[in-house]
């Protein structure tokens, strides 16, 4: 007879909510004919607002370390990673009802699939499992190809195909990484693995060999260096709300699981894979940065960005412990908030569907429609790096971090390719405010997206002004249980 | 009172207004004019309660920022950097009145200089090294847009260029400072930028230098200090008048502040290994800056290039590591802050009448606009240092420090202020006198707000010529401490325990976890 865990509702809350409300949005339209489409986007973010309180509540939780039989983790770390996923998922459904809404492609499913992919999302930050991370990954991903190709365009079903055969690669590689990891040690728990590779002995190439493999599947998904090819094409494939989306919750999910992989399972292994994790973070900021300055349209701009970004985060990782993961997260946030913002910002300048994503159509933009101009240049200057945004203390906390242990030749890879990226950054500011408008262009006057792109703004000022407003929360988020 | 904070905070008061649509072009300036006014009185108000005497840092101010990392928000201001906040007070009004006559988005020039003060000023005062990065970093965005968006023709190219130029060097003080973080985490426990605790600093000789090259690489750009120099003639000339005046007079001199500040505090070791080799670059710098100068045809440009000419004196009065030279160097920043400053406002005016900058174009000048010759005419002979005006006092004292480090500097800094001389007096001659040209019979001569921003920088010039005491008394005892905080290791071979540095050094209080460091 097989004895079932106990099962532990609460731990896993926020994403039975989510789940729970992306079938309810599914089925309501169908049962409802006559419902008005803001209506559905009320329904999915109340469920995105029970998922934050399920959140919330998590975060004074004692006890185990573990629930549901050591398949996720309960810890503050997780509460951290599920709200900034959340409050990702909120913005990104009122920029998808929006942008769906005045595209003529307005569909149920778009909110559904936000709705899955976070809990997805969710899941992976706390997966204390490799099958659970596997499981969390796969149905993130699904979601977010089905997302992809949403839109009938040519280049968004050419996206989404991409991204599929691709990423179905990189999920082999991942499972094919679990079982070399469970060959090595008997065990798919994290916190098995990380005792059983502590006493190894013998038996190591094994566990190295389901590292490498690991971390191929992980550095997938947040497209760093070498396995970065699938990115700019799907970020400009992509509904430009999807890529926003993607770009920023992706990159937040993916970390989360490879942080809390790394540094648990793969703790006593830290002195093998410091130095691959260092090299990714190298290639994928000089690769990011120097290809981005070729680019002429800002979606796949701000995607190649996206993969120099990627590589700043993981500088941060390199660290490792505490120190590490407090300058990833605080990075995550940062990058989070401003990108989701940028994509935003080029959302309401294409004004409907995909047209205008040219780098040339920003050409005096801070004449046509200031308060755009102005919030993308600050979007832009945090992603460069410069102060009083978050873009900036990010960096100083990654590198800071890079330091402590040693890393001072990556700091300085690092420093020296947010020179290079800010020169891309720069050519569009330099567009929006020194080159004048070229004929007459709509502009998307709404003002539900705008007050959703001014969430991230405010949120890239505030944490470059007062970062101590959030660094106490991450300092006490910083520690993994297990 | 808090009389830095509100110094340096004042001038964003005047930001909400510029953002109103409905705000006149004239009420802009005058709102800006005013607040900078306030701020230029709450300036001097520091500079009334600036104790002359002590060389520690004065009017400190400390709050918490980020305590898990050790960042904090501290400023302070000794001998060196109550001057040139006292000169960003006085430039900043001078700047707005230049700009009087700019009729193009005038609200947003307004909202960018105000913003661009407070950086400036915060960045002079920070005594946290990550909150002078902060503002030392802040400071390219507002100008980058200044000289994008106001310019002249090139305008892009150079507003890029100079974003780029500086923003790569800083790069390596970024790094530089989070190593310095990561060493006081080791050393004291806990990591901090504040630069009182990171003078106490153990670092092995090789860490001093590479750090000292990191910090200098970065200031040397902004200096610029001869190579780097590339992006300041274009970045000067196509600026508008404004953004030149702010440039020269104030970017500028956070290059040499920052090395004073940093690089010889936190350095010394270094800062001796270095110095001779750095004042050979400066003296490159003076005379082929000055070389340079004589061979432009283009009257900007040519006041660009007596700046790097210029600058190299500040420099050369800072590496030669003695109090003469760098109270010299000190006094030179002001003066060249002034004098500069003065010229590229003459030269801004000329170009708004005659819409040239080629001396070729223009010629008998005197006749037709005498208050504008005049006005050239004093800050010529300021800038060749004629006696009882204030550039003679610092060139002076420069050239002292640099015969008592080494008789060939002096010798050769000497010949800068030769060329200087026929550089200047030539360009005045080509432009001013000789018979008139006919195209410039009906050209107006200043106009009441470009004597507003006159009269103050010549009153100053003339008063820092004849009577520098106020100014170098002030001055004195924060140059000879960093002298001989400098000069204090040269005794000692290996690694400098901190209780010989703070002996040293009486003002520079060593924290209480600084005095366990050493062993004595």
């Amino acid at each position: 007879m097989i004895s079932t865990p106990q099962i532990d509702v609460v731990a896993i809350g926020p994403e039975l909510v989510l789940v729970g409300s992306a079938i309810v949005v599914l089925l309501v339209p169908v049962v409802w004919r006559g419902l008005a489409h803001v209506a559905v986007l009320g329904l999915s973010l109340a469920g995105v607002a029970g998922a934050l309180v399920a959140s919330v509540l998590l975060w004074n939780r004692e006890g185990e370390p573990t629930a549901l039989a050591g398949a996720v983790a309960v810890d503050r770390f997780g509460v951290v990673v599920r709200l900034l996923l959340l409050v990702i998922a909120a913005i990104s459904l009122v920029y998808g009802h929006h942008y769906f809404e005045r595209s003529d492609e307005w569909r149920a499913e778009f909110y559904a699939l936000v709705l899955l992919a976070t809990s997805g999302m969710t899941l992976i930050a706390v997966a204390a499992d490799l099958i659970v991370v596997f499981l969390a990954l796969e149905i993130l991903s699904l979601a977010l190809y089905v997302m992809t190709g949403l839109s009938s365009r040519l280049g968004s079903v050419e996206g989404a195909m991409k991204y599929f055969l691709l990423g179905s690669f990189s999920s082999a590689f991942f499972l094919f990484g679990v079982a070399m990891a469970y060959g090595a040690t008997g065990s798919t728990s994290l916190a098995s693995i990380s005792r059983a590779l502590a006493g190894a002995t013998d038996g190591v190439a094994l566990a190295l060999a389901g590292m490498g493999l690991l971390a191929v599947g992980f550095a997938f998904k947040v497209s760093a260096v070498p396995f970065h090819m699938w990115t700019p094409d799907v970020y400009q494939g992509a509904p430009t709300a999807v890529t926003a989306y993607m770009s920023a919750a992706t990159k937040v999910a993916g970390f989360a699981a490879l942080i809390r992989v790394f540094n648990i399972a793969l703790q006593p292994l830290a002195w093998d894979w410091r130095p691959l994790v260092w090299a990714l973070a190298a290639i994928s900021v000089v690769v990011g940065s120097v290809l981005a300055i070729a680019q002429t349209d800002i979606k796949r701009m701000l995607a190649y960005s996206s993969i120099s970004h990627a590589g700043f985060v993981l500088t941060g990782v390199v660290a490792a412990g505490e120190t590490g993961i407090r300058a990833a997260l605080f990075y995550l946030a940062a990058y989070a908030f401003t990108v989701l913002g940028a994509f935003g910002v080029v959302m309401l300048v294409s004004a409907r569907g995909e047209l205008r994503t040219t780098l040339a159509s920003y050409r005096g933009l801070g004449r046509r429609s200031p308060l755009l101009a102005a919030l993308l240049a600050l979007f832009l200057l945090s992603l460069a790096g410069i102060p009083p945004t978050a873009g900036f203390v990010a960096k100083v906390y990654v590198f800071g971090a890079a330091i402590d242990v040693g890393a001072w030749p990556l700091a300085l890879v690092g420093v020296v390719a947010s020179v290079v990226a800010a020169f891309f950054y720069l050519r569009v500011i330099v567009l929006m405010y020194m080159q004048e408008p070229e004929g007459v262009a709509e502009t998307d006057e709404t003002v539900l997206p705008r007050l959703a792109v001014s969430v991230p703004a405010f949120a890239v000022l505030a944490l470059g002004v007062f970062p101590g407003l959030i660094a106490g929360f991450l300092d006490r988020a910083a520690v993994l249980r297990w | 009172m808090p009389w830095l904070t509100i110094v340096i905070f004042l001038p964003l008061v005047g930001i909400p207004f510029m953002l109103w649509r409905g705000l006149s072009d004239a009420y802009a300036k005058w709102l800006t004019l005013s607040v900078m006014l306030a701020d230029l009185a709450f300036a001097v108000g520091a500079l009334a309660t600036f104790d002359r005497s002590a060389s520690g840092y004065q009017l400190v101010e400390q709050v918490e920022w980020v305590s898990s990392v050790g960042l904090s928000y501290l400023v302070g201001v000794d001998g060196f950097s109550i001057w040139l906040v006292v000169l960003s007070a006085v430039m900043f009004p001078v700047g707005v009145l230049s700009a009087w006559s700019v009729t193009h988005r005038v609200r947003e020039l307004m909202a960018l200089t105000l913003a661009l003060q407070t950086v400036v000023i915060g960045a002079f005062c920070a005594l946290d090294v990550l909150l002078f990065f902060v503002f030392f970093e802040a400071l390219l965005f507002p100008m980058f847009l200044i000289i994008g968006i106001w310019g002249s023709a090139r305008r892009v190219y150079a507003s890029v260029k100079f974003f780029l130029y500086t923003m790569l060097g800083s790069a390596f003080i970024l790094v530089g400072l989070l190593y310095l973080w990561a060493q006081a985490s080791q050393q004291f426990g806990q990591g901090s930028f504040d630069i009182r605790l990171l003078e106490q600093l153990s670092l092995s000789v090789g860490e001093q230098r590479w750090l000292f090259l990191a910090f200098f690489i970065g200031f040397a750009v902004k200096v610029p200090v001869f190579p780097l120099h590339t992006w300041l003639p274009d970045a000067h000339t196509e600026a508008p008048t404004l953004g030149s005046i702010v440039l020269a007079a104030l970017l500028l001199k956070a290059g040499p502040y920052g090395m004073l500040r940093f690089n010889l505090d936190l350095f010394p070791e270094a800062a001796r290994y270095f110095a001779d080799a750095i004042a050979v670059l400066a003296l490159i710098g003076i005379v082929y800056g000055a070389i340079v100068a004589m061979m432009q045809t283009d009257v900007k440009r040519l006041v660009a290039y007596s700046s790097v000419s210029h600058m190299g004196f500040v420099v050369l009065g800072i590496f030669t590591l003695t109090s003469e030279g760098t109270s010299g160097a000190v006094i030179q920043m002001v003066n060249h802050g002034l004098s500069t400053g003065l010229l590229f406002l003459v030269v801004g005016i000329l170009y708004e009448r005659t819409h040239t900058r080629e001396i070729a174009d223009l010629g008998g000048l005197a006749r037709v606009t005498p208050g504008i010759a005049a006005a050239f005419l004093v800050a010529s002979l300021s800038s060749i240092g004629l006696p009882g005006l204030n550039n003679f006092i610092g060139e002076f004292l420069v050239i002292l420090g640099a015969f008592g480090s080494d008789r060939l500097f002096g010798a050769i800094a000497v010949t800068g202020v030769v060329l200087g001389a026929v550089y200047m007096l030539w360009a005045y001659q080509r432009t001013f006198e000789g018979p008139p040209v006919d195209r410039w019979r009906g050209i107006r001569d200043v106009l009441p707000p470009e004597i507003a921003a006159i009269v103050p920088i010549v009153a100053l010039m003339v008063v820092i010529g004849v009577y520098p005491k106020p100014v170098l008394e002030r001055i004195d005892p924060s140059a000879s401490g960093v002298v001989r905080w400098v000069r204090a290791v040269e005794t000692d071979q290996e690694g400098l325990p901190g209780g010989i540095r703070a002996e040293v050094q009486p003002s520079y209080r060593p924290p209480p976890e600084a005095q366990t460091v050493g062993p004595g």
